[in-house]
């Protein structure tokens, strides 16, 4: 049994309804907390670009005005962080990434997403296809921020918020899981946050 | 951006209370003893598990407050801020026991190899992680030259005050104090902004190893400054607030 930490009490609650909806060990804020791990980049739309590469190759890319020409779909979903807070109803435009990876041939397992800045995260193929991710450009009705990843994050909702990652710049099709930024400094390798899989081996 | 896999899972141990130390009147140090400990590097943090007589727990992300060979301690913030359930500090008793589990995170850390020179920049409790790196310089003997801006409201909120004060040789501190000022200081007086940072951080010679931490608005201000005055963007690196590292 754990003891009792003297000093500390319970306030917080999770709001009436919504205790289904808020994974264990997650707390809901109003607010858009900010995490990252170094300087936000800002690169110019003009220069911007989203690819699919495999190996050396890049198998497609699209520019800005491209990506903006392809199906955008709203998504309204609940976003955990594995810093603990959950926040709920959050609203995103953006691309799906099945729309995006049905222009490539491939039989890949996984992919690594990777950004500006040098960020990169993994995830199962699965994971980011069947309408479950998307890059997104857009939040609560206006251009996304570029502290919260804007011009383009990946918005992969269903797992801890790290594997939507920021200022995304493209997708790299791996045959095996190999760990991105985080999962190297002993971030769990999926991120379910309804298993609590906050580090390796949880 | 490249790291050190750290190998095995992180286990929960009870950890017993040896220290509190008041640090300003919001903030205290808890000092542990943790026998299961694996150790961790300067700027990690470690994971409390916290437990309400009710039987209600939380978890909390804090930054381990020493260096790779100090006992591990943490230093904690009381936040009024009716987010989450707080946790008042100034109750703790020395023998009180706590569960933790860590180190945790290992991209905004130092050790001696890192090299330098060193530049930190700290807002508020965002102090906590870049005092366990000057400490790892201090003890090991590290001869690359620290530079520390500390920006807080006021005199009575700057944390570790005393031992910021008494590091000599090599490292260099620099407050500023935004809110209120005691008579006669002679420290800068506004928020860190680009202007500051070019007086204070713009580097000759060698280009420093930066590390950030403080509220949002105050890194995303630093880092963007320091991009802007010449860093290489991976020679800046960042963290949000003492406590809640990571991704």
């Amino acid at each position: 049994m754990s003891p009792t930490s003297r000093g500390f009490r319970r306030r917080h609650t999770v709001p009436d309804g919504d205790a289904a909806r808020v994974p264990p060990g997650q707390y809901v804020t109003d607010g858009f907390p900010v995490l990252s791990a170094g300087p936000t980049p800002h690169t110019p739309l003009t220069d911007w670009t989203f690819s699919i590469r495999q190996g050396s190759s890049t198998l497609k890319s699209w520019t800005w005005a491209e990506l903006q020409g392809l199906a955008v779909e709203t998504a309204t979903v609940d976003i955990h962080c594995v810093t603990r807070w959950s926040k709920l109803d959050t609203e995103w435009r953006g691309v799906s990434v099945d729309t995006l990876l049905d222009q490539v041939e491939h039989d890949a397992g996984y992919v690594m997403a990777f950004s500006d800045g040098g960020y990169t995260t993994n995830l199962p193929l699965a994971d980011v296809t069947g309408g479950k991710a998307w890059v997104a450009f857009s939040f609560a009705g206006a251009p996304l921020e570029p502290e919260h990843g804007g011009p383009a994050r990946l918005l992969v909702p269903h797992l801890y918020f790290w594997k939507s990652a920021k200022w995304v710049r493209g997708l790299e099709l791996m045959d095996e899981d190999r760990p991105g930024f985080w999962e190297t400094y002993g971030y769990n390798m999926y991120g379910d946050p309804w298993q609590e899989q906050r580090y390796q081996g949880d | 951006m490249a790291g050190t896999a750290v190998p095995g899972r992180l286990s929960w141990e009870v950890a017993t209370v040896t220290a509190v130390t008041p640090e300003t009147p919001s903030v205290r140090t808890i000092g542990l003893d943790a026998p299961s400990w694996p150790g961790h590097r300067a700027g990690q943090h470690l994971d409390v598990r916290l437990t309400a007589e009710d039987g209600y727990s939380a978890e909390r992300s804090y930054s381990i407050a020493g260096a790779a060979d100090d006992p591990v301690a943490i230093t904690v913030e009381r936040l009024d801020d009716g987010e989450v359930s707080p946790y008042r500090t100034e109750d703790v008793r020395v023998g009180d026991q706590l569960e933790i589990r860590g180190p945790v995170g290992g991209y905004f850390a130092w050790e001696a190899a890192d090299g330098g020179p060193l530049l930190l920049v700290a807002g508020g409790s965002g102090i906590v992680p870049l005092r366990a790196i000057l400490r790892q310089h201090e003890h090991s003997g590290s001869d690359v030259p620290v530079k520390l801006l500390y920006s807080a409201r006021t005199m009575s909120e700057l944390i570790y005050r005393d031992e910021l004060d008494g590091y000599q040789d090599g490292v260099e501190t620099i407050y500023t104090l935004t809110r209120e000022q005691p008579a006669g200081w002679a420290g800068y007086t506004r928020r860190v902004d680009r202007a500051l940072l070019s007086e204070t951080a713009g580097a000759a010679g060698k280009q420093p190893l930066a590390f950030v931490c403080g509220p949002t608005s105050f890194v995303e201000t630093v880092a963007g400054g320091l991009v802007a005055l010449g860093f290489e963007p991976d020679r800046v690196k960042t963290e949000r607030f003492g406590g809640t590292g990571g991704p």
